[in-house]
């Protein structure tokens, strides 16, 4: 079982309380405002990376504070290299490899 | 006593003498005693037969590695555990172990003509002999091949044993009580850190139970393993003994099991059997020591051929002499001393025969001041003897050629084949493995997780090198943990450190082919075996593995592993490190289903969710069916009624009159905040804007890919305030996904979503009286149907208690919602039942609600729809607000295959003989007569018989079912073709008349 850090309740917990929420960094179009391709609107619902590697995706605090979060976990190690806020920027991959080396 | 064992020996306790049964004879063993140890003082090694060629076996180890010694163990009714090992399991007053995998009896066994055979049961036999022909493999093979599977038979009782669990947090957990665990433990706890040292046998010591010649700063080593458990206990360590560390997982999670019941006699019955413990540490240290490899050679299985160490382990720690006359065998030190131990209790040592040259000096000096016969440079070519090992043939060894044979008797051969490091647990973290030339064995090389590996686990050898190595890594990791340790430095006097050399099959004079030489006891592999494996094409040791089954034992080849790859290294021509060893997986050693099930049994396997009016049903005599996680009232019968008869009273009895129904299950999600209107309007497909305060809606919830979700009647309270209801099993889901889109697309939105679905309880009540029921009882409001039209809310009191009350139907009827604080929902319950009895009010479940629904051309989402229909193909399209900008699913149902022609439409079906009910699931068919497989194009969906209707009415999802009104369909069943007329799906009240009473 993971620990896995919230980083809204800045407490690293075990993974029961959590659940996995897919891909992180997949922005709905905006199709209320802009024409969106049928191509466009399919990458959005379907067109996932599949990484061996570090891997950027969403997990959901289900059973605590109940927020989205970040994380770029390791899918060969299953290791996190850091979570991260929802509003936060995304990590340069770079930065997060030099970290924990 | 018996003459094997030996008085004031061992840590066993003499005076108290232990009975139970083997196979029905009653034995004598004494307190402290394994059910091996006690046999072996009773002069018997043959407690087994083999897996494939039935072949007599008896224990080769004195531990949790045991392939050979498993038995069945019982204790009473349903108490039955088969595979027992017998070098385990300690002896308690009535124990009955009974032998395995033998008939009639362990000594005649029908089944050793598989011995006989062996040529047929080569390695993959399974897949050369049940190839041809193709028709036996059902009738014939199969059926055989199931019958001689397995080992031991599985009870078949209930286990009225318990089983707990729990969770540990430690700052160091130590893996192995030998010499490098209890010095690391305590290193650890001296730098005052919170220590856990657990150790899978009944007593902490390891090899310090076997060795008590050793002496430890100037202590008798048995004294210095008292003093140092003491000592950790007073620094506030937790000591556990009979607790296998079974399994390492990430982040230094590592789970134990620990047996609290199988060695006592009379248990108390509140006590679990086992306790899984969840550990979470800071720093693992492992020092789970090596175990003993045996040698391979023609015959180095029978009763009496076992591992010098564990001969050694039962002469010092249980008192017995293995035999009255032993030869050894070995290629290390270790098993000279064995020799010597043996020697001086007793035992006449016929030789030692040493695969090596020039055995060190000291050994030699030690065995010729014991008059001890010395055969160095000697290979062991063959034994003989059905029940018992006789004699053992040994030749000389020069320049690889194998001279004249020479024949020992004896009653028993004790073998070294070398020690492997225990890094079952560290293979777990994936951390890496190197080969090490020198030493011929695997050693832990990169790790993934907080450990280190202490002591014989790492290749060194001897107590001192042992202790020593534990206390440094014990003060590594409290400086890991950034406490001040320096590691103590031990002095161990009467060691016996030692080297060896690492062996494929000995070599021999006789014919290879023809030796039965056993690499993996427990699944009868021999040597042929895996060299037969890699002839026939297996190059990768786990294409070898599974062709020959080698090290696929329970015992997952603790004994085999090294062994087995020496000889497939030789076979493949390449050398160990590139053939590589298989993977080691949880849990070390066979673990008990319920030690992993631990109270999550019966009434605790699953949660059952009760509503607060599921008690009045059960005391009313419901049937009840599972909905999602709920429990949920089925139908009411009434004397003897059947399922079909009280559906139909209480769907006439809800359409003549009245009926009430639970529906606290829908799930209940309050929208609220200034923006609330703007997330219910880009959520759900329907316009919110213009829905008055008061007024309700039927609301459609759909994916971004457009295919529907979920639904449900949605209130607006007022400006800011929705109460929305979702399908019971979607309650969860929709909360999710609502916060999904409110949390990461519109974090703008001031908005809050609560689950409410467990603080209201909903009573439905239906039917052309239920105003009448209600007015009375309502205070605040005035619903008549004017005043409070069909898709009203509005907050009131109800019998007194605060209330939301909806009127609403999913009936078809005139219907109203009443939803109170759930501890008030019996309350309310009895209070309707009552003041209904003057309008024959009728309690339905929920098959009633089906049905009534269903007459009705409602749907169920996640029955009639199934994650990919859209709101045009369930011909719900007037719930979407096209004008809207934007809501989740709108861009989503211009996708080309959603606009296609040819989609799958809800329609519905009646079957044209009036009578037939169709199978809700079965297939649609255009035309009955092509030929199979035909092209399906649909499924019916619901089907139910309707008492409105007069007949069944089915809904079914069918490709351009809109454009099919009045055609018939076809429904291949096995009794015959239903032939089906498409229809609309609304089959009662199409004006919808009675909703407007």
């Amino acid at each position: 079982m993971l620990l896995i850090r919230c980083p809204y309740c800045q407490q690293t917990l075990p993974e029961l309380e959590f659940t996995y929420a897919g891909q992180a960094h997949v922005a709905r179009p905006d199709a209320a405002n802009k024409q969106i391709s049928d191509e466009e609107w399919r990458d959005f619902l379907f067109i996932r990376t599949n990484v061996k590697g570090p891997h950027y995706e969403r997990w959901r605090h289900a059973h605590g504070c109940g927020r989205f979060f970040n994380a770029v976990r390791d899918t060969v190690s299953d290791r996190f290299l850091i979570t991260y806020k929802v509003e936060d920027p995304r990590p340069e991959l770079s930065d997060l490899l030099e970290k924990s080396e | 006593m018996s003459s094997f064992r030996v008085p004031g020996r061992g840590r066993i306790d003499h005076q108290s003498p232990v009975e139970f049964s083997f196979d029905g004879k009653k034995i004598t063993g004494v307190k402290g005693d394994t059910i091996a140890s006690a046999l072996l003082a009773n002069g018997i090694h043959l407690m087994g037969r083999s897996f494939k060629y039935h072949r007599p076996r008896g224990p080769v180890s004195a531990g949790s590695e045991e392939p050979n010694a498993l038995m069945g163990t019982r204790r009473g009714p349903g108490r039955f555990e088969p595979n027992t090992r017998a070098t385990v399991q300690e002896i308690w007053h009535g124990l009955e172990a009974t032998s395995q995998n033998r008939y009639p009896s362990l000594e005649f066994d029908i089944g050793a003509v598989n011995d006989r055979a062996y040529m047929l049961f080569s390695a993959g036999f399974y897949y050369k002999t049940f190839m041809w022909p193709k028709s036996f493999w059902d009738k014939v093979y199969e059926p055989f091949i199931r019958a001689a599977a397995g080992l031991g038979v599985s009870p078949t009782e209930t286990d009225p044993d318990h089983y707990a669990s729990r969770y540990l947090h430690t700052d160091v957990l130590v893996i192995g009580a030998g010499p490098a665990g209890l010095a690391s433990a305590l290193a650890s706890a001296r730098a005052g850190l919170r220590v856990t040292l657990v150790d899978e046998n009944t007593e902490a010591g390891g090899t310090l139970l076997s060795e008590p010649q050793a002496v430890i700063d100037g202590s008798q080593a048995w004294d210095w393993v008292e003093k140092a458990v003491a000592e950790l206990k007073s620094l506030g360590a937790r000591v556990m003994t009979r607790t296998t560390a079974i399994g390492y997982y990430h982040q230094n999670m590592v789970a134990l099991c620990e047996k609290l019941t199988d060695h006592l006699p009379a248990p108390a019955a509140n006590m679990p059997r086992e306790r899984m413990w969840r550990v979470r540490a800071g720093q693992v240290i492992l020092a789970q020591g090596a175990l003993e490899k045996p040698l391979v050679f023609d015959g180095n299985d029978r009763p009496g051929v076992m591992l010098a160490g564990s001969a050694q382990t039962y002469l010092n720690r249980y008192g017995v002499r293995v035999g009255n006359s032993a030869v050894i065998v070995t290629s290390h030190d270790s098993a000279w001393y064995a020799a010597f131990d043996l020697a001086d209790a007793g035992t006449k040592i016929q030789a030692i025969v040493d695969t090596r040259a020039n055995p060190d000096s000291t050994l030699l000096e030690g065995a010729k001041s014991r008059s001890i016969r010395v055969l160095a440079g000697y290979t062991a070519t063959r034994t003989e003897g059905r029940l018992r090992v006789k004699s053992v043939r040994v030749n000389p060894v020069s320049n690889g050629k194998v001279g004249a044979p020479e024949t020992l008797t004896c009653d028993c051969l004790l073998m070294s084949g070398g020690w492997t490091p225990s890094l079952h647990l560290f293979s777990h973290t994936k951390g890496s493995l190197a080969w090490d030339d020198e030493k011929q064995t695997f050693l832990p090389d990169r790790k993934t997780e907080d450990c280190e590996i202490a002591g014989a686990g790492r290749g060194l050898w001897g107590i001192g090198a042992a202790i020593n190595d534990g206390a440094e890594m014990g003060a590594l990791v409290a400086r890991h943990l950034g406490r001040d340790a320096v590691a103590a430095t031990y002095d161990v006097a009467s060691d016996r450190p030692g080297t060896g050399i690492s062996h494929k099959e000995l070599p021999t004079d006789l014919n290879p082919g023809k030796a039965r030489a056993f690499v993996d006891y427990q699944n009868d592999v021999t040597a042929k075996d895996l060299r037969l494996a890699v002839r026939e094409g297996m190059h990768s040791i786990e294409h070898v593995k599974r062709y020959t089954t080698n090290g696929m034992a329970t015992d997952q080849g603790k004994m085999s592993n090294i062994n087995g790859l020496n000889i497939a290294a030789d076979a493949l021509g390449k050398p160990q490190p590139k053939v590589g060893l298989t993977t080691f997986r949880p849990p070390y050693t066979p673990t008990t289903f319920g030690a992993f099930v631990g109270y999550h049994k019966g009434d605790h396997f699953d949660v059952t969710r009760k509503t607060p009016i599921d008690s009045w049903a059960e005391e009313n005599g419901a049937v009840f069916e599972p909905v999602s996680m709920w429990r949920r009232a089925w139908y009411f019968p009434k004397d003897g009624e059947d399922m079909d008869a009280a559906v139909s009273r209480e769907c006439r009895a809800t359409r003549a009159s009245l009926g009430m129904f639970d529906a606290s299950t829908l799930g209940k999600i309050e929208v609220v905040g200034p923006d609330a209107v703007e997330f219910m309007n880009r959520m759900y497909t329907n316009p919110w804007t213009k829905l008055a305060p008061g007024r309700t809606r039927y609301g459609l919830l759909l994916g971004d890919d457009g295919f529907i979700r979920d639904d449900g009647v949605i209130g607006r309270l007022s400006d800011d305030r929705f109460h929305v209801t979702t399908t019971t099993g979607g309650a969860a889901r929709v909360l999710n996904m609502m916060e999904d889109y409110l949390q990461t697309e519109w974090p703008d939105l001031d908005v809050w979503l609560t689950s409410t679905t467990e603080q209201w309880a909903t009573i439905a009540l239906n039917g052309p009286n239920a105003r009448k029921l209600l007015e009375p009882l309502v205070e605040g409001l005035d619903i008549s149907a004017d005043a409070f039209p069909h898709m009203s809310i509005a907050e009131c009191k109800v019998a007194g208690l605060p209330a939301r009350l909806f009127r609403v139907s999913f009936t078809g009827e005139l219907g109203f919602e009443v939803n109170v604080p759930a501890a008030h929902g019996r309350e309310l319950w009895e209070i309707l039942w009552e003041a209904g009895q003057q309008y024959d009010i009728c309690p339905y479940g929920t098959e009633t609600m089906h049905v009534l629904r269903a007459e009705k051309g409602y749907i169920i989402v996640g029955q009639d729809t199934d994650g990919t229909v859209t709101p045009y193909d369930a011909g719900i399209s007037w719930a979407i607000g096209k004008s809207k900008p934007d809501f989740v699913g709108k861009r989503g149902l211009e996708r080309p295959d959603l606009v296609a022609k040819g989609r799958k439409q809800l329609v519905g079906l009646l079957s044209r003989d009036g009578k037939t009910k169709l199978e809700e699931g079965a297939q649609i068919v255009l035309d009955p007569n092509q030929p199979i497989p035909m092209k399906m194009v649909g499924h019916v969906t619901s089907s139910y018989h309707s008492d409105a209707a007069g007949r069944p009415i089915a809904f079914g999802l069918v490709e351009g079912g809109h454009d099919k009104m009045g055609d018939t369909i076809y429904i291949p069943m096995p009794e015959g073709v239903i032939e089906a007329e498409v229809t609309g799906t609304v089959f009662y009240d199409p004006e919808g008349a009675r909703l407007k009473l």
